[in-house]
């Protein structure tokens, strides 16, 4: 019987992937944002109305993630920004050689700002760093607050987190008090905005937030 | 749901090492895989099963997982905890939030034993 030790990581393709993608997004100084939530928490409608608040002032490009349907890149396309759609025929998450191919095809290198929308899952894309600067988790309140305990490592990576939906917060069981407990122990660092995509409640806050990241950013630059 | 691939890979990685190592076939691979991590032990040995059954390498061969808990080093303190149940990051011994995982996350193939005839 022979022994061979390999200790080779599992995701060690997708993290080599992830550091050229990284540099790419560097050198164009690109803000990238990994958005990430289960099915139905809204991340497209967010999109929109972030694009339609911060159109006027940045270069937008999306990255659309999607088992088989073109139909989010679709909404996103009339709102005149660039997007490219990948479909990832099955697979649970976005890995970082899907990224990489899909952002050689996003015309132009006058970006902004590049929001790469996951595969709705709050398990596998936690794991698949794409070369991202951040990750920004949308839960709504329709979901339940007990989605950072069932679900830590996402919430634990996330560099932001948006609670959608806060207009029917009325009529769910969503205890925000739980919530933000329940986070300030998994991710006490992490801003979180009340945000409601339908009636625009908190877009402007997120906005002007994410619009101090991107401005960071180019100074860092 | 990410078991499959991660296992796909896991094995195409002994096929390729045992192909250099003149292996003709696998006895019992030991895979790391820590508690923070998104992968499931139990989704991980269906799928070797279910892969491993069609291979003739991996016919017969043992998948071992170890898993390793979350430990968090404290920034404030320096003292390490352990994370219990709930994913709470307080220390222990502080009380403070500002944790760094030091183990936890690993996800890899330790090593792998197989015969070469």
């Amino acid at each position: 019987m022979v022994q061979v030790r390999l200790e080779s990581n599992l995701l060690g393709a997708n993290e080599m992937l992830a550091r050229k993608n990284r540099g790419v997004f560097q050198s164009q100084g690109l803000l990238v944002i990994n958005l990430m939530s289960s099915p139905g928490s809204g991340k497209t409608t967010l999109l929109e109305k972030t694009i339609e608040y911060l159109g006027d002032r940045l270069k937008i490009g999306v990255i659309e993630g999607d088992l088989y349907t073109d139909q989010d890149a679709r909404r996103i396309e009339q709102k005149g920004v660039r997007v490219i759609q990948i479909n990832t025929e099955g697979a649970c998450h976005l890995d970082a050689g899907m990224v990489g191919k899909a952002f050689a095809e996003l015309p132009g290198d006058d970006l902004d700002l590049l929001f790469i929308e996951n595969v709705g899952n709050l398990v596998c894309p936690a794991e698949f760093d794409l070369g991202e600067d951040f990750k920004a988790v949308v839960i709504s309140t329709t979901e339940g607050n007990d989605k950072p305990l069932k679900y830590p490592l996402i919430f634990r990576e996330a560099r932001v987190i948006l609670l959608n939906k806060i207009d029917l917060l009325p009529y769910t069981d969503f205890s925000l008090e739980r919530f933000r407990e329940d986070l300030a122990q998994i991710n006490p660092t992490a801003p979180v905005f009340l945000v409601s995509g339908r009636t625009g409640q908190g877009i402007k806050e997120w906005n002007e937030w994410l619009l101090g990241e991107v401005r960071t950013r180019g100074i860092k630059d | 749901m990410h078991e499959l691939s991660l296992m796909e890979g896991v094995m195409e990685i002994v096929k390729d090492s045992a192909a250099q190592n003149n292996i003709k076939r696998v006895k019992h691979l030991k895979l790391v895989v820590g508690k923070f991590s998104m992968a499931l032990p139990d989704s991980l040995r269906f799928a070797f099963d279910a892969l491993a059954g069609v291979e003739e390498l991996f016919q017969g061969a043992v998948l071992e997982i170890e898993e390793k808990d979350i430990i968090c080093l404290c920034q404030q303190c320096q003292q390490r905890t352990t994370i219990e149940d709930g994913f709470h990051f307080v220390c222990s011994s502080c009380g403070s939030i500002r944790l760094e995982i030091v183990q936890g996350r690993e996800l890899y193939l330790d090593y792998y034993e197989g015969d070469e005839n």
